[in-house]
């Protein structure tokens, strides 16, 4: 059973890493800026996400798995910030952005 | 022990780099980042020393480990100290590098 | 396995290193630079330094990122100046010659250094229990280098009174670092009233553990700086008048009680900065506390920079 509920823990952080692979592919190769963003939150909060969720069986106690939550709603809460920001940013200087 | 190849290849090569930029770049700024670069690569040797040092329970030696923590806090001192003076040239001078200043404060067009 | 993932992370060190130098404006380096610092951040995890790994994350690629980020903005324009104080592509090939050879003499050291390597891993472990600290490094910054440790707090006060002394005359005793609108509403002033509680108690719960686990005053204080940079950002609060007497008592708290706790250990040990058997642990968690209340404020004045608005 454990050994099943690590299986899937491994399975989601893989897709996590996926998503990063793709969320940085996004990042180098958008043409602009709010695209790049697009692709940027997806690694960060998707990816996380999956990350933190495939770490949560292997996290051995309640406070270590309760941490790593905190670790991704802590990055959730920056990165919205700061993509919120940049888009603002953005939107008064690019046109049709 | 073979993990701390990769690493003390990258802290010799870091100091490379990082004294390569120190010489070679003009700006003020860059020169500050290539010092913390080459700063970077002490640090990593200390690093590699500090886990080649790793035995009776520790995961690397203490000591070096101390002193890395010593030392990033220096160096962000000093780092914030060159900033400033940075700034401050800028502001007086309007120069962005430390090349031989005509009287103007800008170098020999 | 393991082998190759240390192989990609030293690759990525030195590529984030090499882009740093080679960026096509100041803020790509900066960017590049912060990467790098998050890099090597890994790096220390690898090498089983978790202590300094949290210490680069906060303070080498955290708080030097910010202040190099404040410093380009402020630092642009200058390109012909800069073209013209390049050097040529003599001067070029003899300082990477130059810095290659020191690389390779260093990686040469490095690669013949004695094997079994010589260390104090085992007398700090065995010896951590008489001050009462369960985190070797802890153990060591606050016992056997605890001089160092003295000294590198009386630099930070140093760095901070040679960064105000940078500013004018007139200006002596002002207001440090630009003024930012208040922010009543949007994402910052979200993130600021979101997190400060957070962060607030996430910075001393790192102070506080750094006793027993990784973490500790360094740490723990450039995260409560932190909380107060993103608080001064968002326009909630205002930086002091460097003139402040409880500004000033708060930079100084750190290695004031340090020293005293040094000449304490004269009366009461075996001579300076001995911690008294038994009085140990209280006393460093005294001085801890201390610490941390300076540390944070050394950072944040750091980043404030010089006074440049009357008081």
């Amino acid at each position: 059973m454990i050994g099943a509920l690590q299986g899937l823990g491994l399975l989601a952080a893989a897709a996590g890493a996926g998503f990063f692979l793709a969320g940085t592919v996004g990042l180098i190769r958008f043409p602009d800026t709010t695209s790049r963003l697009h692709a940027l939150t997806k690694a960060d909060n998707l990816g996380l996400g999956l990350v933190v969720l495939g770490l949560l069986p292997f996290a051995g106690s309640l406070g270590a798995a309760l941490k790593l939550l905190l670790v991704w709603g802590l990055v959730l809460l920056a990165g919205g910030t700061v993509a919120q920001m940049i888009a603002a940013r953005v939107r008064g200087t690019e046109p049709g952005a | 022990m073979s993990a701390v190849l990769p690493y003390s290849i990258a802290a010799a090569a870091l100091v490379a780099l990082g004294l390569f930029g120190l010489v070679v770049q003009a700006a003020v700024l860059r020169k500050i980042l290539a010092f913390n670069l080459l700063g970077g690569g002490v640090f990593l040797l200390f690093g590699v020393v500090a886990r080649r040092g790793a035995g009776a329970g520790a995961t690397a030696d203490p000591v070096p480990q101390a002193i890395v923590i010593t030392g990033l806090v220096v160096a962000f001192a000093a780092t914030a100290l060159a900033v400033v003076l940075a700034l401050r040239m800028h502001q007086i001078t309007g120069a962005a590098t430390i090349a031989e200043a005509a009287e103007d404060g800008f170098p020999d067009k | 396995m393991g082998g190759l993932v240390d192989w990609l992370l030293a690759a990525l060190v030195l590529g984030a290193a090499a882009w740093t130098l080679a960026a096509p404006t100041g803020f790509a380096a900066v960017v590049g630079f912060v990467g790098f610092g998050l890099l090597v951040t890994l790096a220390w995890v690898r090498l089983g330094a978790v202590d300094v790994a949290l210490t680069e994350a906060a303070i080498g690629a955290g708080a030097t990122g910010v202040i190099l980020l404040m410093a380009v903005v402020r630092l642009r324009g200058g390109a012909e100046e800069v073209s013209a104080a390049t050097p040529g592509r003599a001067v070029m090939v003899a300082a990477g010659l130059l810095a290659g050879g020191v690389g390779l003499a260093l990686a040469l050291a490095v690669l013949a250094l004695p094997d079994p390597a010589p260390g104090l891993a085992a007398a700090a472990m065995a010896r951590r229990g008489e001050l009462g600290l369960g985190n070797p490094v802890a153990a060591v910054l606050m016992g056997y280098r605890g001089l160092d440790t003295l000294l590198e707090s009386v630099v930070l006060v140093f760095a901070v009174l040679a960064v105000w002394s940078m500013a004018p005359d007139r200006r002596w005793g002002g207001i440090p670092g630009p003024r930012f609108p208040r922010q009543e509403a949007g994402p910052l002033a979200l993130l600021a009233r979101l997190l400060l509680p957070i962060g607030l108690v996430i910075g001393i719960h790192v102070a506080w553990v750094g006793a027993e686990a990784p973490g500790g005053k360094f740490q723990g204080g450039t995260i409560l700086a932190a909380m107060w940079v993103l608080a001064w950002v968002a326009g909630l609060v205002q930086p002091p008048a460097i003139a402040s007497q409880a500004v000033r008592l708060a930079l100084v708290a750190g290695p004031l009680a340090f020293l005293l706790a040094g000449f304490a250990g004269m009366a009461l040990g075996e001579g300076f900065l001995a911690w008294p058997p038994g009085l140990a642990k209280p006393m460093i968690l005294l001085v801890e506390a201390a610490m941390t209340l300076s540390v944070a404020a050394a950072l944040a004045l750091l980043v404030a920079g010089p006074p440049e608005r009357a008081a």
